[in-house]
């Protein structure tokens, strides 16, 4: 058994909050430098994504947020069973959150649903744990801007529904979504499960590299047909016209119920944020 | 498509002049006011009261990150502007010329722009290039609000997209995007 002080998940989660919102993970640079180049000469799409790009590169220099919706901090755990954490995890991670929105100067956007009365220090995280093997404990934090939040959509299809069923929920919920996402979006995408598992499968795709498709040959194939058809749709970079809408289309799969197909499509503007320490 | 540089608030000649799609550079004055500050503007408008802007102003749906030490403002950018969709018509009859967010409007904010408003298009997600042109920040209004208080912000050449334009042309029309992207193959 190892034993690990809340404190130093405190302290990691604290320096997380700072660098995910001020550090654009490279791979999303990469697909924002590769969606440019495919885009017209002299149109609204390469002027925005030039834009973004350079947004990055003086957040990345600057260290401060690229965007300043740095979001509601939603927390990933995985807890070595061979763990014992001395203190509340939960509490520390409030604490890391509370501090790194202080001491970072990032905005403080977490409020309570009907008074509309700010907590004034972004907690509480939304936080989600995970049992794993192993003596170590992952933290990832993923800053969630509202502005895609609001998109998503849950769908709770039928199985008659099938496979076309599910193309159509995500492109329906990316043309809805429009230009209020800040396209170019990623596009994360839980299929089966239950309600809740569908969604959290869906935020879980948020975290994966930009790109980089699906090690499941099913699901692989399914994000480039639903890529292909979302950026088909001409709303473009901001929805100002033009070919890239989505970056990429990351999809995983449980299993589900025999009466059942849930699709949850959780929608990410370009700022895809998120770091990770192991402790 | 056009390019202009000009100055906000905007002259009349302006208002008149810009068509969707074009690109303009704004120096001058603008507001920020969000979700919140609209809910206080619903207010003030319903008890025949003024709005903590003067008419004529330019509103930026902006809610931004405290600055750090030696920043005039934390990254800045636009916030969604539907959600505000439901006050505007009455902030327009007030006299505010020029708005400022991403994202498609109402059918409702198109009519009531018509010869007397501009709405502009900044870039989601651009906070920190649209906060290196701001030059100065003064609170002026709700400021228990927090970043959803009203600031002035002093701009200079900060670039946006005519998304409506007063003649009612609508840049956020993705029908039309389709056929234009397919004509130019």
């Amino acid at each position: 058994m190892r034993n690990i002080c809340a404190g130093a998940i405190t302290d990691a989660v604290k320096s997380l909050c700072i660098e995910a919102c001020c550090r654009l993970p490279e791979p999303v640079v990469r697909q924002l430098e590769r969606a440019k180049a495919q885009e017209a000469e002299n149109s609204a799409a390469r002027a925005v994504l030039s834009q973004l790009l350079e947004n990055a590169r003086l957040s990345r220099e600057a260290m401060r947020p690229c965007c300043q919706d740095t979001g509601m901090a939603v927390v990933f755990l995985d807890i070595g069973m061979d763990v014992h954490i001395e203190g509340d995890v939960y509490a520390a991670v409030n604490a890391g959150v509370s501090r790194g929105y202080t001491e970072g100067y990032l905005r403080k956007s977490v409020l309570t649903p009907l008074t509309r009365v700010n907590t004034g220090d972004n907690t509480p995280a939304v936080t989600h744990i995970r049992l794993v093997p192993g003596d170590r404990v992952t933290i990832t934090v993923a800053p969630k801007g509202f502005g895609s939040e609001n998109m998503g959509k849950l769908f709770m299809l039928t199985p008659a529904a099938g496979r076309e069923g599910v193309l159509q929920s995500i492109v329906e919920t990316v043309v809805q979504a429009g230009a209020c996402a800040c396209p170019p979006m990623v596009v994360g995408v839980g299929i089966g499960g239950t309600m809740e598992l569908a969604c959290l499968t869906a935020k879980r795709q948020l975290l994966r590299p930009v790109g980089e498709p699906s090690a499941d040959a099913e699901m692989a194939a399914l994000e480039r047909e639903a890529l292909e058809r979302i950026n088909a749709t001409g709303i473009g970079p901001m929805g100002l016209g033009g070919r890239t809408t989505a970056l990429a289309v990351h999809a995983a799969q449980t299993p589900t119920h025999i009466a059942g197909l849930p699709v949850a499509v959780n929608l990410q503007c370009h700022a895809c944020r998120h770091a990770e320490r192991v402790l | 498509m056009a390019e202009y540089s000009l100055s906000v608030p905007l002259e009349k000649r302006a208002i008149e002049l810009l068509r969707a799609g074009d690109t303009v550079y704004l120096t001058g004055t603008i507001y920020t006011a969000r979700d919140a500050a609209h809910k206080r503007f619903e207010t003030l408008l319903q008890g025949d009261k003024p709005l903590p802007v003067p008419p004529g102003a330019c509103i930026y749906y902006a809610g931004p990150c405290p600055a750090a030490p030696g920043e005039v403002i934390g990254p800045c950018g636009p916030t969604t502007s539907k959600r505000m969709d439901s006050f505007t018509p009455a902030v327009i009859d007030y006299g505010v010329t020029g708005l400022i967010g991403k994202g498609p409007r109402s059918e409702a904010v198109r009519r009531a722009l018509l010869g007397r408003a501009v709405y502009f298009a900044a870039t989601g997600g651009a906070g920190m290039l649209i906060a290196s042109c701001i030059r100065a920040c003064e609170p002026v209004a709700f400021l228990d609000l927090g970043t959803e208080a009203v600031y002035r912000l002093t701009v200079e050449r900060l670039p946006v997209i005519v998304a409506i334009d007063a003649a009612g042309g609508n840049l956020y029309d993705y029908e039309q995007n389709k056929t234009e992207e397919k004509q130019h193959g």
